[in-house]
């Protein structure tokens, strides 16, 4: 048990805060490109199926980005509040992406609250679609922004250091540091598929409940396809982070695989466990699948943990943290897939049970898939806050109340997680999809065209 | 001008703007509960609701962007605010949460909650009290630095008149402002029942308002006499301030001119806010960081002033629109749209 001094708390404190802020906030970026593409293909296809479904889907992101807003603002002031240090360095170097996200929560605040109101109030619905850009670009820009600000923290560069002082800044290349296209790319892939899946997952559970019709069905179909698209994605552009590991930071990748000694034709270890003498027992071994997901080559060699002194590498656990996250990846592409094949091939009912349930999991599971691959990048950073310039313990606040503190937001984050979810519920249960389309579009035909009766 | 300059201007242009969008929605929000105990909920809430949600989001972004700011432009901040302000920067987080997220679940979730509306109403005297804490830390006196770090006397700030005095001021101009704005969009509105309440509530809060401005001048001249002093020399800019008040209150009173009105309560703060920064200067925070020696590098300032103007072309008309869409479109605020 290591003791509780203000570093560990402070940790504490900044790991709830963040595993509580990045659920709204994947929903936060990935949320409006589907509402974008659902209205999109709404007024494309003259469909008011899929206008209602981006509106009620916008009547839900509300909530969430409210709660988005107001953790990002606790995790904003956190960063200097717990580590003072650091962000004294760091807010040296690393300030400009930090500002510039603040301009682009601007243009997506702004935007969002246009968006939101003025529903009905253009004579061509088109219009009210383009206010939807400006909000998918702008929560697709912070998270962009935000994510520079973590690479710049595994890879730092664009200034020179005397003693503790830095002499010369190049925030440009602060920004665009070599961790920063592939950690990019994974999280905004990884956010939409995140957010795909969660939809994809409401609508199963919907049909599931209730007799299924046309709506959740489109809504099903449109989600699911999304769910796989991004999913792909999401696993080549976490491929693309594996290769950014193996060459700027390999101890992370190292710990991540349990590779003790660097070897040529490394092999790929899911799960297992590690006895006393530090040995791998169980588990599922790839041969050599490691160097390829390190180099792109089966035979290549790959750093392993016996290259740095044990003072320098991150706990091991963080390899259950990587396995989690890629079978996540795995089942959700798999899931996917598997609802696609069964609806091309007219014989099979994509509709059964089994396979709802499997894509109402997957929604969830995605989420955690969000969690475990933090917890690993960011643990895996350990014992670095900045790496090879500042350890963690350095950049820690000295207060004495961060555990007093650490109680009150805990205290918090329960509150606006319970109520989130109580009037999450209570919104859809006393406006149900069938009164809503009547009520706002009497005309749509309710019975089923013959295209979707199963 | 110096970045270091045009840093601080902006960062304190944006403090200002935060102030008053953010004094709008709090009071509102006070009122709105107050509305609701005495009964008079169906003549005002209907109205306050129709401007604050579209905009709340934009709120809180105005005050992301002054700390953001603050510590990009002067990092020193982040380690002498940080390390201090732990107990009520963490209060005060706790407060602007509870009350954007349960604004929003009142608003679109479950109408006419009797708890959300409370906190609702409450945190938003509250988070003006606790914001200016921060405020009142920056005039020295209330920081020592040992060799843990540096730490708050808590004690001698909780005792200060000085801080009381601030912090009632606070309090106050947030329901001054609040309800003159609100006067103006009723008059807008042309909702004549709403306009007499919320035009009583103003004319009311006038009067607390001039006498906590009183007080925390003589309160600071006890704290701090250097700032004093300057305030002193800068008499001019509070007599601009006093004289747009004078002419807003008469407006009022008269009953004509809302609009005018409201943008002279605008000014009215504006000479006196820039009037106080301008005198604090060049601290930043009593008498451990100054404008110049916790600057940031000057690569890193000007490229944050580039980004800067740049953003405001983006963030310019962005604004404008929302503003033609919510608060000038006479259909919108008269709730036929
Ligand atoms: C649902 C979410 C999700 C899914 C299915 C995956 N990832 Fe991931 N992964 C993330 C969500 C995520 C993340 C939350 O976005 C992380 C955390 C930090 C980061 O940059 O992205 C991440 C980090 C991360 C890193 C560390 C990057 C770094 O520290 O710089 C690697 C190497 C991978 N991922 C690799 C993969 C691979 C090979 C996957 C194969 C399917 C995969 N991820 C699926
Ligand atoms: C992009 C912005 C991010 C920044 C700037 C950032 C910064 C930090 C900092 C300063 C710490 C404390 C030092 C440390 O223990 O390493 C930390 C730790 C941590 N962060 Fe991140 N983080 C970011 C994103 C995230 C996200 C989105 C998560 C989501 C789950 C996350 C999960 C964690 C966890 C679990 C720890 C604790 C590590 C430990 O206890 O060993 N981080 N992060
Ligand atoms: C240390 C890390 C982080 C900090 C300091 C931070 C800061 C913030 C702040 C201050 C806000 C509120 C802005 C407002 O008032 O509108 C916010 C919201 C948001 N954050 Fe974070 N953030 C962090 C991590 C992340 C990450 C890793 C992502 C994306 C993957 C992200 C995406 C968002 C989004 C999209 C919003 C807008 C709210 C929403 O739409 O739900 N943030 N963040």
């Amino acid at each position: 048990m290591p003791e509780l001094d203000s570093v560990v708390l402070s940790r504490m404190l900044t790991s709830l805060t963040l595993v509580f802020h990045i659920i709204f906030a994947t929903i936060g970026v990935g949320v409006p490109l589907m509402v974008s593409i659902a209205e999109y293909i709404g007024i494309k296809k003259k469909d008011s199926h899929y206008i209602l479904l981006a509106r009620r889907w916008t009547r839900g992101f509300v909530i969430t980005v409210a709660i988005g807003v107001v953790t990002g603002t606790a995790i904003g002031l956190q960063l200097s509040l717990l580590w003072p240090s650091f962000m004294q360095i760091a807010g040296n170097v690393i300030s400009l992406p930090l500002f510039l996200e603040t301009f682009a929560f601007f243009f997506e605040a702004i935007f969002l609250g246009a968006y939101l109101y003025t529903w009905d109030r253009f004579k061509k619905p088109i219009y009210h679609w383009l206010l939807s850009i400006p909000v998918v670009i702008g929560s697709g820009m912070s998270a962009v922004f935000i994510t520079t600000v973590n690479a710049f923290m595994n890879a730092p560069q664009g200034f020179t250091l005397e003693g503790r002082t830095i002499t010369t800044i190049d925030p440009i290349a602060a920004m665009l540091n070599p961790a920063t296209p592939t950690k990019v790319a994974h999280v905004l892939t990884s956010s939409y598929f995140t957010s795909a899946a969660i939809l994809a997952a409401i609508a199963a559970y919907s049909i599931l409940r209730k007799k299924s019709n046309v709506y959740h069905r489109k809504a099903l179909k449109l989600t699911v396809t999304l769910t796989l698209m991004f999913g792909i994605l999401t696993a080549v552009a976490g491929d693309f982070s594996a290769k950014y590991l193996a060459e700027n930071q390999p101890e992370k990748l190292a710990a991540a695989e349990w590779l003790f000694e660097t070897e040529e034709g490394a092999d790929l270890i899911m799960f297992g466990r590690l006895n006393e003498s530090n040995e791998i027992v169980g588990g599922i071994r790839f041969p050599k699948l490691l160097s390829f997901l390190a180099n792109g080559d089966f035979n290549s060699e790959v750093t392993g943990l016996d290259q740095f002194p044990e003072s320098l590498t991150p706990p091991l656990w963080i390899h259950y943290m990587f396995d989690f996250m890629i079978t996540i990846g795995m089942y959700g592409i798999g899931v996917s897939l598997l609802y696609i094949l069964f609806m091309r091939l007219k014989k099979w009912n994509e509709l059964n049970k089994p396979l709802l349930w499997l894509l109402v999991a997957n929604g969830p599971l995605a989420m955690l898939g969000i969690e475990f691959g933090w917890i690993y990048a960011e643990v895996g950073r350990q014992p670095w806050i900045l790496k090879g310039y500042m350890k963690v313990a350095e950049g820690a606040t000295t207060s004495p109340n961060v555990g007093l503190m650490f109680l009150l937001f805990l205290a918090l984050y329960t509150a606006l997680g319970v109520t989130c979810v109580v009037v999450l519920r209570k919104m859809f249960r006393n406006n149900p999809v069938e009164l809503e389309l009547e009520h706002r579009y009497p005309n749509v035909t309710k019975k089923d065209d013959s295209k979707w009766t199963t | 001008m110096d970045y270091v300059m045009i840093g601080i201007t902006a960062l304190w242009l944006f403090l200002y703007g935060y102030l008053i969008v953010a004094s709008i929605d709090f009071g509102a929000g006070f009122f709105a509960y107050y509305a609701k105990r005495t009964k008079k909920d169906h003549v005002i809430n209907k109205l306050i609701s129709r401007y604050l949600s579209p905009v709340w989001e934009v709120t809180n972004v105005f005050f992301v962007f002054f700390f953001v700011g603050l510590v990009g432009f002067f990092p020193d901040t982040a380690y002498y605010f940080g390390q201090t302000l732990l107990v009520p920067g963490s209060i005060a987080i706790v407060l602007l949460a509870i009350r954007g997220s349960f604004y929003a679940f009142e608003n679109y979730g479950s109408k006419e909650n009797p708890v959300y509306l409370f906190l609702y109403g409450a945190t938003g005297l509250l988070i003006p009290a606790s914001l200016s804490t921060a405020l009142t830390i920056s005039e020295g006196g209330f920081i020592q630095e040992t060799e843990n770090g540096v730490i708050l006397m808590t004690k001698k700030l909780l005792t200060s008149p000085y801080s009381w005095s601030v912090v009632f001021l606070a309090i106050v101009s947030v329901l001054f402002i609040s309800a003159t704005f609100l006067t103006f969009y009723a008059n807008r509105a042309n909702d004549k029942q709403a306009l007499a309440l919320v035009r009583n509530y103003a004319l009311f809060w006038s009067v607390p308002t001039i006498i906590a401005s009183l007080t925390t001048f003589i309160a600071l001249s006890q704290h701090n006499p250097r700032h004093y002093m300057n305030l002193i020399d800068l008499w001019w800019v509070f007599g601009l301030s006093i004289g747009f008040f004078s002419l807003a209150i008469w407006l009022i009173f008269q009953g004509k001119l809302y609009g005018i009105a409201f943008l002279c309560v605008m000014f009215q703060f504006f000479f006196a806010f820039f009037g106080y920064g301008a005198g604090h200067l060049p601290y930043l925070l009593e008498p451990y960081i100054t404008i110049y020696d916790g600057a940031t590098h000057e690569s890193m300032g000007y490229a944050l002033v580039i980004a800067f103007i740049l953003g405001l072309f983006l963030l310019i008309p962005s604004l404008l629109l929302l503003m033609k869409m919510f608060l000038f479109d006479a259909d919108y605020v008269k709730g036929k749209k």
